[in-house]
């Protein structure tokens, strides 16, 4: 079996005197899309911030590409080709949407086709290229947040929660640029508590509980399995289509 | 988005309505001269608002930056007595702008020591900042004596930028017009930076939130220092600016400036550059239209100021977002 693009192994983190992550497993396979599930507390957003550096793993390690990045600090891992869409997105509201897509270029200057690409994906950004971000609505900026993730050809997408708080046709659109990103065989890392958006996109799923994964498998097997959901996720997959 | 307009009309309302209240030469001397004030302030403040705007840090010893610079222009222009006394405007600003740089050189390198030895050790604790900082401000004043004695020591005032000329009937001080004019440049050469080069934007991405410019791999810390410096080396440009307009010195210039610093930055709004170059000038005309109209109440008329603004609103007239 290859090894995995990025893998977890007994990765704790505290923030704090909050031990929040005990010891999580994960692999994300390279090519594919692995969605990360579970209840509000669990410790998705913890992992993802955890991988980036933003936070720092008391024990175990975080491998990518084969590289060993549990001490990396978070400049070195994004220069490694990882990108990363926060659950609050991280918008630079006070930029123009050009101005916030350029800042997630390495050289300062765009690659026409990558650019006509994101166009393509979110085309209302075109429109607005010149508009201070702030004044985007709620799904515009994710849809600016998910193109500053992949203006640049990027090993890996970790994405949290990109659909909090959107309105459905909104997500619908996200799930499309999603679904695109998934034909060009873009790695990505999602946490999501949209099930219906989990289960269309989802190659692999990992479940997390109380800090620690509990379930890791394929996305169809848990779909399939409604006993399993409702075991792992309190709720069937199938009454949130 | 649309664009808010109303803060950038509070320095012209300011002005206009102060018009009616004096004769039409008063106010271009007052306006001039607070203009000039401003600018001086703006030098000093626009380092310490973007510091605490990138990295939540506040130093209280920015002061010192000021006073440096201050005691560098009384050596400078002491040993360059011949350009100042010379009978040549060209020499005499020459002389003034060695004394600016070498200000700005000075007060650059102290803040790249200082960075590293007091501030980066108390990134994250607004407490220690205050104290490890206040006590900075104390030390270098210390050691300004130690170098230049504990006598106000009288800066030498290039010849063509003493005293004032009538245009209109308005008295000007050639000084500030200088002033204003520095000011100015420094300003639009600031703006550019930050809104027209790779560096700038970052420095502006890093005030709205330094966790995400670092997710997207630039060393936020290396942005920092050069900010840092760059803060400090205005302040040395502001010091050198305010000591030869006050035209004596003493170790305690910058620790009196302070206050009204911290006044500038706040009424601007905390790391905003326009923020802070607005509230200077609207400080400086305040602060002269309100010492001619009710001398009285001059003392308390900044604080008044900030009061009213932040009334108006809480986060300054240019709140940055911060997330």
């Amino acid at each position: 079996m290859p090894e995995p693009l990025l893998s977890l192994e007994g990765v704790h983190t505290h923030i704090g005197r909050y031990h929040i992550l005990h010891g999580v497993d994960l692999v994300v396979p390279e090519g594919e899309l692995t969605v990360l599930l579970g209840r509000n507390g669990a410790g998705k957003t913890t992992t993802l911030r955890t991988i980036m550096g933003l936070w720092r793993a008391s024990a175990g390690t975080i491998r990518f590409a084969g590289q060993d990045i549990t001490a990396a600090v978070t400049p070195d891992i994004a220069r490694l080709g990882i990108a990363y869409v926060p659950e609050a997105m991280g918008i630079f509201t006070g930029l123009t949407v050009r101005e916030n897509l350029v800042l997630a270029t390495t050289a300062g200057r765009f690659d026409a086709a990558r650019l006509d690409a994101v166009f393509a994906l979110f085309p209302v950004l075109k429109t607005k290229w010149h508009d201070a971000a702030g004044g985007l609505s709620g799904g515009q900026k994710q849809m600016l947040a998910i193109s500053r993730a992949i203006v640049e050809a990027r090993r890996l997408i970790v994405v949290d929660e990109p659909t909090k708080g959107l309105a459905p046709a909104v997500i619908e659109h996200l799930i499309g640029g999603f679904r695109m990103l998934k034909e060009s065989r873009t790695t990505i890392l999602l946490v999501e508590q949209n099930f219906h958006m989990a289960r269309s996109l989802g190659d692999g799923v990992a479940v997390m509980d109380d800090g620690r994964v509990v379930h890791a498998g394929r996305m169809a097997d848990l779909a399939a399995d409604e006993a399993l959901q409702s075991r792992l996720l309190g709720l069937s997959l199938a009454s949130h289509q | 988005m649309k664009r808010d307009i109303a803060p950038w009309l509070v320095v012209p309302i300011v002005a206009l309505v102060t018009l009616p209240l004096m004769s039409f030469p008063t106010w271009v001397t007052l306006t001039v001269a607070g203009a000039a004030m401003g600018m001086m302030i703006f030098l000093m403040a626009s380092g310490l608002t973007l510091v605490f705007g990138l990295m939540d840090v506040m130093n209280f010893a920015h002061g010192a930056f000021i006073t440096l610079g201050a005691f560098i222009a009384v050596s400078v222009l002491g040993r360059l007595a011949g350009w100042t006394g010379a009978d040549s405007i060209g020499l005499n600003l020459l002389a003034l702008m060695v004394a600016v740089l070498a200000g700005a050189i000075a007060a650059g390198a102290v803040g790249a020591v200082f960075e590293r030895v007091i501030v980066r050790r108390v990134y994250h604790s607004h407490l220690q900042q205050i104290l490890i900082t206040m006590g900075g401000l104390i030390v270098a004043a210390q050691l300004v004596i130690v170098v230049w004695g504990a006598q106000p020591l009288q800066v030498p005032k290039p010849v063509a930028l003493r005293g004032s000329f009538l245009l209109g009937g308005a008295a000007i001080e050639s000084y500030r017009l200088a002033a204003v004019g520095l000011g100015v440049v420094l300003y639009a050469v600031i703006h550019t930076v930050l809104n027209r080069t790779r560096i700038g934007l970052l420095v502006r991405a890093g005030v709205e939130n330094r966790e995400m410019v670092e997710a997207l791999g630039f060393r936020i810390q290396l942005l920092f220092v050069g900010v840092f410096v760059a803060g400090a080396a205005l302040a040395g440009v502001g010091g050198v600016m305010w000591g030869v307009y006050q035209e004596i010195v003493t170790a305690s210039i910058g620790d009196e400036m302070t206050v009204l610093i911290f006044i500038v930055i706040i009424i601007g709004g905390l790391g905003s550059i326009t923020g802070c170059f607005q509230a200077a000038v609207l400080v400086g005309l305040t602060t002269n239209y309100v010492g001619y109209l009710t001398p009285k109440l001059a003392l308390g008329s900044n604080i008044a100021l900030m009061v009213l603004v932040l009334l108006w609103r809480p986060r300054g007239l240019f709140p940055v977002a911060k997330q």
